[in-house]
Parts: C-alpha cells; sequence; structure tokens
C-alpha cells in the first residue's frame, strides 16, 4: 500500500468526500476567527494606526499566492514522472486559486502603501516580483485553456511550469538588484527564528494563515472534484454517442 | 545541424520570409516613443536604454511564431522529428536561426536608433554588448515559447504572453548594463549577468523545447 494509491481518481474520489466539508468548515472558522481577532481585538500599532489590520489579509495571501505556484510546481512534477491524472487536474485546479491570492496580495498591500507610504504602488521588489507571478499564472491558465486534448494540455503546462519556476526565481532576485526595497522585510523569519512582530499581533496573524492554508486545499480539493466529474461526463457522452 | 541551419536562413531571406520585418518594427517603435513621450531630450536620454531593450524584445516577439508553425504546417516538423540529429539539436538549431536572422540584426541596428533617442554617449558600446550577450537568450526563450504554442490555431496571441514574463531578468540585467554605461558606473555585474542567462538558458532550454515539440507532435 503507498500513497499513489490515493491518487487513483476513484480512491482520490472516495476520500476527498468527506475532507472537503470539513476542510471548509475549519477554515472558514480559522478564517473568520482569526480576521475578528485581528480586526477587533488587537491594538492598534503605534506607528501603523488602523492600517495594520490589513495585515491579517495581506500577509497570508501572499504567503498562499507562493506557496499555490509551489504546490503547482510540485503537481506538475509528480504528472511528468508518474503520470497520475489527479495530479495535472490539481495542477490546474490550483491556478486560478493561486491567482486570486496573488491579486488579494497587490490588492490590499496597495491599500496598505497609500496610508503608509503613501503610494499604491512602487516598483519595489517584493511588489514587482508578485506581479511577475501574476503575470506567469496568467500564462499558465491561458495555455490551460488554449489547449483541446487534456492530456497534451497537461504535459505542454508541466512543462511551463517547471521552465516558468526557474525564471519566476530567476525574476525574484534579479529585481532585487534595483536596490530600492520601500517593503520592509518578513516579520516571520522562519529560517533564522526571532521575529519582530508581538504577540497580540501574531497569534491571530498565525490562525488566518492556517485558515487561508485550509481554505487553498479545501478549494483545490473540490475544484479537482469537479474537473473529474466533468471529465466522466465528457467520457458518459462521449460514449453514448458512440453507442 | 548546419544543414538544417543553413536551410532555415535561406527560408527565412527569401521572399515571404520576413527577414526584415522585425527590423521594420524595431525602427517604427523607436520613432514612435517620441511621438508618445514628447521630443524633449531630458526626458529621452534616462529612458533610451530602456525603450531600445524592450523595443529590441518586442520586435524579436514578432517572429516567434514562424519559428516552428510553417514546419508544422506543411509536415517537415515530423520529419525533423525523425531525423538523425536529436530534437534537442533541432531546437537549438532554430534558436540559432531565429537569433542571426532577428536578434543579430536588432544588435547592429540598435546603436543607430540610440541616437533618435539621444542616448548618452557613454552607452552606445554596452547597448552593442548587452545585446549581443542577451538577444541570443531572447532567441531561446522565444524558441521554447513557439514549441509549446506550435499546435494551436490562434497561437500567437497566447506566445507573446507566455514569452514576455520569461523574457523579464534578460530584458531587466541588459537595460541596467546600458543604463550603467550610461552615468558611468560599473557595467560588469549586469552584463556578466546577461551572459549567465544566456549560457543557462542555451545549456537547458533545448531540452525542454525537444520535450514540448514531442508533446505537440503525438
Amino acid at each position: 500500500m503507498s500513497m499513489w494509491e490515493y491518487a487513483n481518481p476513484k480512491r482520490f474520489m472516495e476520500w476527498t468526500a468527506p475532507v472537503v466539508p470539513w476542510a471548509f468548515g475549519l477554515s472558514g472558522v480559522l478564517v473568520v476567527g482569526g480576521l475578528f481577532w485581528g480586526f477587533f481585538l488587537t491594538p492598534e500599532a503605534d506607528k501603523f494606526g488602523s492600517t495594520v489590520k490589513i495585515i491579517y489579509l495581506h500577509v497570508p495571501a501572499a504567503l498562499m499566492a507562493i506557496n499555490a505556484w509551489f504546490m503547482m510546481l510540485v503537481a506538475s512534477v509528480i504528472w511528468v514522472i508518474r503520470r497520475h491524472h489527479v495530479s495535472a487536474l490539481a495542477a490546474r485546479a490550483a491556478a486560478p486559486v493561486g491567482m486570486v491570492m496573488t491579486v488579494i496580495a497587490l490588492v490590499t498591500g496597495a491599500i496598505w502603501g497609500m496610508p503608509t507610504w503613501g503610494t499604491y504602488w512602487v516598483w519595489d521588489p517584493r511588489l514587482t516580483s508578485f506581479m511577475i507571478l501574476f503575470l506567469f499564472y496568467l500564462g499558465y491558465m491561458a495555455l490551460w485553456e488554449a489547449i483541446d486534448d487534456p492530456d497534451t494540455a497537461a504535459d505542454l503546462t508541466a512543462v511551463l511550469c517547471i521552465v516558468g519556476s526557474i525564471f519566476a526565481i530567476l525574476s525574484r532576485y534579479a529585481v532585487r538588484f534595483w536596490n530600492q526595497g520601500l517593503h520592509q522585510g518578513t516579520s516571520v523569519p522562519v529560517v533564522t527564528g526571532g521575529r519582530t512582530i508581538a504577540d497580540v499581533y501574531f497569534i491571530p496573524l498565525v490562525i488566518c494563515m492556517f485558515g487561508f492554508g485550509i481554505l487553498f486545499i479545501a478549494l483545490v480539493l473540490l475544484r479537482t472534484r469537479t474537473e473529474i466529474r466533468a471529465r466522466r461526463m465528457r467520457a458518459l457522452t462521449a460514449r453514448a454517442a458512440r453507442a | 545541424m548546419i544543414a538544417l541551419l543553413l536551410r532555415d536562413l535561406r527560408l527565412s531571406v527569401r521572399a515571404g520570409g520576413g527577414f526584415g520585418l522585425g527590423l521594420a518594427f524595431f525602427l517604427i517603435v523607436v520613432v514612435l516613443v517620441p511621438f508618445g513621450v514628447g521630443p524633449d531630450r531630458v526626458i529621452l536620454t534616462p529612458i533610451a536604454p530602456g525603450i531600445l531593450w524592450v523595443a529590441a524584445l518586442l520586435a524579436a516577439l514578432l517572429s516567434l511564431d514562424r519559428i516552428f508553425a510553417l514546419d508544422f504546417e506543411d509536415g517537415s516538423l515530423p520529419l525533423l522529428a525523425t531525423a538523425p540529429i536529436p530534437l534537442e539539436g533541432v531546437a537549438l538549431s532554430k534558436a540559432v536561426s531565429h537569433w542571426i536572422t532577428t536578434g543579430l540584426p536588432l544588435t547592429c541596428v540598435a546603436p543607430l536608433l540610440g541616437f533618435f533617442l539621444n542616448m548618452a554617449p557613454g552607452a552606445y558600446v554596452w547597448l552593442l554588448a548587452s545585446l549581443a550577450l542577451g538577444a541570443p537568450a531572447l532567441s531561446m526563450i522565444g524558441t521554447f515559447g513557439a514549441a509549446l504554442t506550435v499546435g494551436l490555431r490562434r497561437g500567437g496571441l497566447l506566445l507573446s504572453l507566455l514569452v514576455l514574463p520569461l523574457y523579464i531578468p534578460t530584458l531587466m540585467f541588459g537595460a541596467e548594463a546600458v543604463r550603467r554605461g550610461a552615468d558611468g558606473s560599473g557595467v560588469t555585474a549586469p552584463l556578466m549577468l546577461v551572459g549567465v542567462i544566456t549560457l543557462g538558458c542555451f545549456a537547458l532550454l533545448p531540452f525542454a523545447t525537444a520535450a514540448a515539440l514531442r508533446i505537440n507532435l503525438r
């Protein structure tokens, strides 16, 4: 019994059926709870005032925007190596979710930027790399839509995702070359430890992060299930048309 | 491989090959800019390197869909796939021929167009150098994009959507090198990074291109 058993479409449908509602429920509780805690139960920060509260949307969305692409990359690699259809479909399902997360991060960042930096947009390395990430999502989704044959589409988008990841990372470090960061560094350095955000703000933020993460999983599972059902429908109608 | 290269070069130079189109497009884009931003030298001089690089990139983009489309339509692409040379070699040769017909002329003409934009005197040689280093990468990345979209009927627009984000690092370092050349600061770092991108593209992308072609020919 290996973990790949769960990638069989039938098994996948079986084990995700009970997981999806629970994941949605849990993420709903976490996101609503975290946002409520963050918005109404935390003090205003001395430098930012009440604008600090947008962090509870901005940071989790940005986190998931990057992780969604990473998940697509892993799923694409699995599809290329092991040819599990569910893997390709999951990569496809994750793309629009990741793109929406990118948009949320960009928009909330712009709204946050106006009162604190005095501008909606600067060509800061972090902002620019998110813009580039958004373009990559657009291209990836456009390629999926453009190709009729599902297996060809899965293969080509997987190749694009792998090559695109290299260029996305390259761009991410290339923009650092401009040397003008207005965006602050990370407040929660995982590797080095020692975060610069106080516990009052950190705990609801972590709750929101987990909430967004589980929401992402729930959405991807749901979209993958929809796609599997759509494929079954297509196969059935094709069979009916032949008979 | 040499034979394939020569064949592609002959095809592109002869009638209907669209050899001069990219150059003409480059010229027009550069000439359009002063109409857009006004003829003021104070504005044109600092933006000249970026305009030239962006225009060169768009001109290179213009001829990308021809790389594989014609071979795909008349059926010579499957023949190339079964030819004695590996498909990776075909991809490489296509990229080189695209560079010779598009990138190289653009590189040679770019300093001339720099005059139109009142580019700073120190920048010309670095414009030439950065384009000479970076234009091959543009061709190779574009060949990869063309291989992805070769089977599509309306692939042209999608091709630009796929390829342009991939062009960002090359453009950034290339234009940065020229800008630094213009104000006399050190150009070594961005120039070397452009070279790194070109070498990396030529080392890795033929494999991705060949993989995409195989998928499309299945």
